[in-house]
């Protein structure tokens, strides 16, 4: 592989624009609730990527340090998340997100 | 040459597998694409030498928060698609939202000029590999990394309380 | 001590002693509290002396600086000069005087440790007045005697018969005061406008060297300014039009009359006028409007005192007589001989009060004089020192009255022979209802209740010594001021002690030769003589008795009526305004109320109602909101800053 290989940061700047867009959309979208988890861990999967890329492009470490942190609280967010989610299935015996509204105005 | 090819290669596959997440009728599949995602995601770190990201992206999102996904799924017995249609006119507001927001980061990092400490984005960088983080973690930002801990045993603790069963009142 | 530290506290002691009574008067015992009370304005009286003593010219003291802005600075200062200190000397004087009696004569009353505090508060808040060396200080003792004269009056708001009366004279005596106390303030904002400071001694010497903007003999500015400077004079000092307060602030406990509404706080508007005196004198036209209210009140208030029964009304009409006769002083720029009068006044008019009120309680309360009579016999220190009194305030020959008195109309009768025609009726007046009342009740049969005669008594010792202090000040006050026809040495030196004062010492009198002051003097001593011979025959050889309420016709009606003064007043002015307020009330409380607020608070609840259709629990359309509110955000940046090339 040539290391003088360039891939220019707005390559990656646009995919992982277009992967949170995707994740965005598939949280509009889809009423399964675990769907809807994964497609946050999708987002911030997408920033992790956008995260690094500027690392590398700046030299700077400091935002892989931040990655690392962003996947210790995804980590515990979908933890307790689906915890919640049982509880909630235990009550309503669904996961339709639309089913979820008691808390409306 | 070829690590760019390689590069946008990983890049289109990664948006296609997430593309299938969120458009898979089946809730175990949409896990399974997006734990490819996953892998793929990774290989681009692995492209920009970010090494040590690439190996805990496996480890544990793949790994244990995907598992994670899986258990709950099959615990809940929800394998079988049993999600009610969303209205096609939610579809179509959803679409145009994204498109939307789409173009406007599109268009608001369109011009942007980086200043950065390279001319050129060199894969071959220093700053992935472990014993720099390392360094970087432990000296300047050990506090964080101390305080990740407390956030992970009020996560454990909340999902264990959570997730309890009720005790059977005596009626 | 230093001039400071004595100032400070001879300042400080009566309003101490009135925290310690207020605060701790309750737990007291009586001897105590008003032992306290008198005691701070005694040790005052004592600095003042020494005041007296040393002072030769005038000492400020500034205690610290209240506002600093660029134009203008406002301290707190206290000037010590010959008139502040002869003012502060009255102030005190009479006020231990006064504090002793009241000793004797509110022992029965429940709030008495109440009337101590208000009444050294009120010695503390006089002695700001005259002390202060700028308007701004005067203007806080001004509202504070206006205050404590409000409380003092309706000491006893909670009596059951008379207690609605008493806050009602209260509270006419605020309003009108505080009527005054506007020209008070527009004429401070005028001066400090144009002088940029409210300092007496700054302004008086920018008045004499001139070229100040619009201050010039009778320039509008000046004339504006002297007026709003009367207006309070009259508010305070009770002339035409704001005087109907005086008679009704009767109502308070008989000390306070004798304090207040004769000896100190009438007297502000006198010693405001005098030290304001480079103003006035550039104002003639303001003196001139001084002038005929001054002969116009004095003139209609002993016409209103000639048929009053209550023996505190007689006395209070005669002060404002007497406070008119002092406001022609003013008016003639004669400021020194205005201060002797209140000098001569303070003492026979306390007096007068005082040995009233030794007359009420020793009557069991009863204030009308057709109910007594022949107390010469049972309480003869009361009746012996009230005579004084009466001779004093006539004019009789020798008397401090007839000095000060005299001393005034000789000016007036080179100024302007017809007021000074008026002016003798209206002394003429005087002396007649004085006799009047002298007569009726201490000569002639009893005509009281029995209960009252068996328990009509001489009053304490408390109460007689002060009588008998005053007395003797009332005969030998006239020294004081001596005219220069019988002692060359000694004559006029209250005239030649306050001409230290700021300005005072600059003024021309305009001087009679000896023969019309020599005619003058004679006039005045045989129309008293005259006058106290007529009423002895009237009143104790025919026995003639004031006649009752239904029997009055003519001008008796009027006068007694108090020429309807009140009434008119009251359809002219009070009804107007009830009307105007009850009128904007039933605009402005239901149009703003119901429209406003009401609608106000019923917007708000549809609009909230409205927005909370947005909260519908789905988590989806929450993360739609979001992502449009981010595409809004980013698009607003992008306008600010992308370059559309």
């Amino acid at each position: 592989m040539g290391s003088s290989a360039t891939v220019n940061i707005d390559f990656f700047v646009i995919l992982a624009s277009l992967l949170f867009v995707i994740g965005a959309f598939g949280v509009m979208i889809r009423r399964n609730m675990i769907v809807l988890l994964m497609c946050i861990e999708l987002m911030l999967n997408a920033v992790n990527l956008l995260f690094v890329s500027f690392s590398t492009y700046y030299g700077n470490a400091d935002a892989q340090i931040f990655v690392f942190f962003i996947i210790v609280v995804a980590a515990a967010e979908a933890t307790v998340g689906l915890s919640i989610l049982i509880l909630a299935y235990r009550h309503l015996r669904s996961i339709d997100v639309s089913i979820f509204n008691k808390l409306k105005g | 040459m070829i690590a760019t090819i390689i590069t946008q290669l990983l890049g289109a596959l990664a948006v296609a597998s997430a593309m299938m997440v969120v458009l898979s009728k089946h809730p175990v599949r949409s896990v399974l694409y997006l734990v490819v995602t996953f892998f793929f995601i990774s290989g681009l770190y692995i492209m920009m030498n970010a090494q040590f990201l690439a190996i805990v992206n496996i480890i544990v999102y793949a790994g244990a928060i995907m598992v994670l996904f899986l258990f709950v799924l099959m615990l809940l017995n929800l394998n079988k698609d049993a999600e009610p249609k969303t209205p096609t006119i939610i579809w179509i507001i959803s679409t145009v939202a994204g498109g939307v927001l789409f173009l406007v980061l599109v268009a608001a990092l369109k011009d942007i000029v980086l200043v950065s400490q390279k001319d050129d984005f060199a894969p071959i960088s220093n700053i992935g590999l472990v014993e720099n983080l390392g360094n970087t973690l432990f000296t300047k930002f050990v506090v964080p990394f101390e305080i990740s801990s407390i956030l992970f045993i009020s996560a454990m603790v909340g999902a264990v309380l959570l997730a309890k069963r009720d005790k059977p009142t005596i009626d | 001590m230093s001039i400071s530290m004595l100032l400070i506290s001879l300042l400080c002691l009566p309003l101490l002693g009135a925290i310690i009574n207020g605060l701790y008067g309750k737990h007291l015992s009586k001897g105590i509290s008003g032992g306290i009370g008198t005691a701070t304005v005694a040790i005052s009286f004592l600095i003042v002396l020494t005041f007296f003593g040393q002072i030769s010219e005038p000492v400020k003291v500034t205690l610290f600086r209240l506002i600093h802005l660029d134009s203008f600075d406002i301290n707190v200062s206290f000037l010590i000069d010959q008139l502040s200190v002869w003012m502060a000397l009255i102030i005190t004087g009479i006020g231990t005087l006064i504090h002793l009696f009241s000793m004797g004569y509110m022992k029965h009353d429940e709030g008495y440790y109440k009337f101590f505090t208000y009444l050294n508060l009120f010695i503390f808040a006089m002695l700001l007045l005259v002390l202060g060396s700028n308007y701004f200080v005067l203007f806080f003792g001004w509202e504070g005697v206006g205050i404590c004269s409000f409380l003092l009056i309706g000491f006893h708001y909670s009596d059951p018969i008379k207690g609605i009366s008493n806050s009602l004279a209260a509270r006419k005596a605020f309003v009108m005061n505080r009527i005054g106390d506007a020209g008070l303030v527009f004429a401070a904002f005028m001066l400090l406008n144009t002088f940029h400071t409210l300092e007496f001694d700054s302004i008086a010497k920018m008045v004499k060297e001139g070229g100040v903007e619009g201050i010039s003999m009778n320039s509008i500015l000046i004339i504006a300014i002297t007026l709003c400077l009367f207006l309070a004079a009259t508010g305070k000092s009770a002339q035409i039009p704001l005087f109907t307060w005086l008679p009704d602030a009767m109502a308070g406990p008989t000390p306070v009359s004798a304090l207040i509404h004769a000896a100190t706080m009438v007297t502000a508007g006198i010693y405001m006028v005098t030290r304001s005196n480079f103003l006035f004198e550039l104002a003639p036209y303001a003196k001139d409007v001084m002038l005929y209210i001054g002969v116009a009140t004095s003139l209609v208030a002993a016409f209103m005192a000639l048929r009053q029964n209550d023996i505190k009304k007689v006395l209070a009409y005669s002060t404002v007589s007497q406070l008119g006769l002092m406001v022609v002083a003013l008016g003639l720029g004669a400021y020194t001989v205005a201060i002797f009068h209140v000098t001569t006044h303070a003492f026979f008019k306390a007096l007068l009060f005082l040995g009233s009120g030794s007359v009420i309680h020793g009557m069991s309360d009863e204030q009308d004089i057709r109910m007594m009579g022949g107390l010469r016999k049972i309480m003869p220190i009361t009746h012996l020192t009230f005579l004084i009194g009466t001779l004093a305030i006539s004019g009789f020959p020798l008397f401090s009255g007839f000095y000060s008195k005299d001393e005034i109309i000789g000016y007036l009768f080179v100024e302007n022979p017809i007021l000074y025609g008026v002016m003798m009726f209206s002394i003429v007046l005087t002396a007649v209802y004085m006799f009047r009342l002298y007569f009726l009740t201490f000569h002639g049969e009893f005509r009281g209740t029995e209960h009252q005669k068996d328990h009509a008594h001489e009053s304490p010792i408390s109460m007689t010594l002060p009588l008998m202090v005053l007395a003797v000040l009332s005969v030998f006050g006239g020294l004081l001021n001596l005219p220069g026809l019988f002692l060359h040495q000694g004559a006029h030196w209250l005239n030649h002690y306050l001409s230290g004062a700021a300005g005072l010492g600059l003024i021309e009198h305009p001087e009679s030769n000896v023969n019309t002051t020599l005619l003058l003097m004679g006039v005045a001593s045989s129309v008293s003589i005259a006058i106290l011979i007529w009423a002895y025959v009237t009143y104790v050889k025919q026995g003639s008795l004031a006649k009752a309420d239904s029997d009055l016709k003519g001008w008796e009606l009027l006068s007694s009526k108090k020429l309807y003064w009140d009434e008119l007043y009251h359809a002219l002015i009070t009804k107007p305004v009830e009307w105007l307020g009850e009128q904007l009330k039933q605009v402005i409380e239901i149009k703003v109320l119901n429209a406003g607020i009401f609608g106000l608070a019923a917007l708000t609840e549809k609009t909230g109602n409205q927005v909370r259709k947005l909260q519908n629990g789905l988590v989806s359309s929450y993360l739609f909101w979001m992502v449009i509110g981010l595409i809004m955000l980013i698009v607003s940046y992008l306008i600010n800053t992308i370059h559309w090339n």
